[in-house]
């Protein structure tokens, strides 16, 4: 089956999760073309195993994001009887934008992919999961790191397309990152801080562990909505991020159920909080029942052994 | 012209999902709201009326018991109230469901589009994106806050490299994360003007919608595996315990 892969990238290049979707892509016999917006990561993409051919594909329209003028940009190309993008903010908007100039189904999210098109997908926030089948054509997203990457070490050709489309709307103002610190969408560690940290500036014990680990830093909702300079950006949750990294560290989380939304398929779970009765604990794989003020300063020495 | 909001009624996020004979089990759920993101689209799409816009129509698709948050939304001032009606939503699949939305924005001549990023039950965010495409508008995705500019709009948009401020014209779709403006919440007199308030109500095939065989079946719901019980320490000198297992027993640093 030809299987036309969207790559999946920010300014500085592919995202890990471009090599997941080959690798989806690959065990379900899929021969896969990869198409580069923009152009951004065409030779990093050539160079995933399994990749049989990578389109750069180029334009003034890759200058402002706008979903609905990418897919028409990427429409003529994207051929193959599944399409894959990533379940990033972009790639939805791609997904679901190129699925409609189609006319062919698209789903969001997936968490499992069988050939013959049988999806697998968390629904309800992860309370529940659906299995479908799935005509073909159609398009599919793929949840990050719930697949296995493809390796490095293929060399396909890279072609160059140039593409229009209308885009309707512009830039006016970028604002500053409220930080320049990793997102927590694209960490595959996180060190979250609720509202047991107290003051936000407490949050600088937060930073000091992420950076020991290159972690990303994130946030329950109380933090965000009680402290202006926590920014919505680092909300995980039901009204924020949906995160899946290999560790999630909450200190000072309650662990609503709105919070756990967002954070409980993530591979291994530690809560540092000084009631032992918080929810966060049936969740966690390692529970520390201490306060943060006691907790941080000896995880940061003893990640610093490491 | 009216500004138009697209509202779906989800299970609370409080409640709990029960599967049976493999299918979510919506007759157990205990509370139904609107769904988060659709809350702050429609507070923005109010704040666009005061501001000096067109009256605001809040449009659903779902079963009967959906009417009920198209009330909810005339009590904090929405001006009327579209029901597209279809028993079971999830017997559609995303074209089938976004046709039937591109079509009642049609009817009810809205040319700005508020809804939500993604719903809080499918999780997907195919229908603001999808919508525009069908309607021939730009959609501005992950957007917190809108205001007019000109004879268009400014709105405030995360993107990948931090927060932008985008300007699009009509006809366009807001799809809303959570914003920074307060939720209203309905006074007395809302609740009671919203209790008269005539929800026009109507089908897919009123619309020119003919909904054929959907592309998506559900072979099954199941619940979420259980996650084995985890392991739980006393006191901060447990932290180096901690630490050990993560790197020695799961490999994750
Ligand atoms: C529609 C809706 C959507 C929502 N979306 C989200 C969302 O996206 N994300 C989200 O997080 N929440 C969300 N919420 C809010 C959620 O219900 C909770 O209110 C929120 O998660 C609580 O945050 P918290 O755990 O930081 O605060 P709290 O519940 O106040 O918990 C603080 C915790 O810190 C512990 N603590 C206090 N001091 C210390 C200390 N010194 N050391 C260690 N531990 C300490 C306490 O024991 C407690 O468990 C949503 C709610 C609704 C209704």
């Amino acid at each position: 089956m030809d299987v036309t892969v969207i790559a999946d990238s920010t300014a500085d290049g592919l995202n890990p999760v471009t090599a997941q979707l080959v690798g989806a892509a690959s065990s379900i016999g899929g021969t896969t073309t990869v198409l580069c917006p923009g152009g951004v990561g065409s030779s990093q993409a050539s160079a995933i195993s399994g990749v049989a051919k990578v389109i750069s594909v180029e334009g003034d329209c890759f200058g402002t994001f706008e979903g609905g003028a990418w897919a028409n940009a990427l429409n003529s190309l994207a051929t193959g009887e599944l399409i894959l993008a990533a379940a990033s903010p972009r790639g939805r908007d791609i997904a679901a934008s190129l699925a409609a100039i189609r006319k062919i189904p698209v789903i969001q999210d997936v968490t499992g992919l069988e050939a013959g098109m049988v999806v697998t997908r968390p629904i309800y926030s992860g309370k529940a999961i659906e299995t479908s089948n799935v005509s073909t054509p159609c398009v599919i997203t793929l949840r990050a790191n719930a697949f296995d990457d493809a390796p490095e070490g293929g060399s396909a050709d890279v072609g160059t397309v140039n593409q229009s489309a209308d885009v309707g709307l512009a830039v006016k103002e970028a604002l500053a990152k409220a930080s320049e610190r990793l997102d927590v969408t694209e960490a595959d560690i996180i060190i979250s801080g609720g509202r047991g940290m107290g003051d936000p500036s407490n949050f600088s014990h937060l930073n000091e562990v992420a950076d020991i680990i290159g972690a990303a830093v994130g946030a329950s909702r109380a933090a965000v909505d009680t402290w202006d300079e926590i920014p919505h950006s680092m909300q995980v949750g039901q009204t924020g991020k949906t995160v899946t990294p290999s560790l999630y560290i909450a200190v000072g989380i309650s662990g609503a159920i709105q919070h756990l939304a967002g954070m409980k398929t993530s591979k291994y779970i530690v809560a540092i909080n000084k009631d032992p009765d918080a929810p966060i604990f049936g969740v966690a794989d390692y529970g520390i029942v201490a306060t943060w003020e006691d907790a941080l300063p000896v995880l940061k020495s003893e990640l610093a052994k490491l | 012209m009216a500004i138009g909001v697209l509202l779906k009624q989800v299970p609370d996020t409080t409640a709990k999902i029960g599967v049976s004979e493999g299918r979510v089990d919506e007759t157990a759920v205990s509370k139904w709201s609107m769904s988060p993101y659709d809350e702050y689209a429609l507070e923005s799409a109010l704040r666009l009326k005061e501001a000096g816009g067109e009256d605001v129509v809040a449009i659903t698709c779902g079963p009967t018991r959906a009417a009920k948050m198209l009330t909810d939304a005339a009590a904090v001032g929405v001006d009327s109230l579209l029901h597209v009606l279809v028993d079971d939503l999830s017997a559609l699949d995303s074209t089938q469901v976004q046709s039937i939305l591109a079509a009642a924005l049609g009817r009810a001549d809205c040319d700005v589009v508020f809804c939500g990023k993604q719903a809080a039950d499918t999780n997907a965010g195919s229908t603001g994106p999808g919508v525009a495409l069908l309607l021939g508008a730009s959609c501005v995705s992950h957007v917190s806050e809108v205001s007019p500019d000109g004879g268009g709009y400014l709105a405030l948009r995360a993107s990948t490299g931090g927060d932008e401020r985008v300007q699009v014209s009509a006809p366009c779709i807001f799809a809303f994360d959570k914003g920074d403006e307060e939720l209203r919440r309905p006074n007395v007199r809302g609740i009671m003007m919203a209790k008269k308030k005539a929800i026009e109500t109507i089908s897919p095939s009123d619309l020119g919608v003919s909904l054929d065989n959907s592309r998506v079946t559900v072979v099954s719901h199941t619940p979420p595996p259980e996650k084995p019980p985890g392991q739980k320490f006393e006191g901060a000198e447990s932290v180096a315990t901690v630490v050990g297992k993560l790197r020695d027993e799961a490999n994750v640093i």
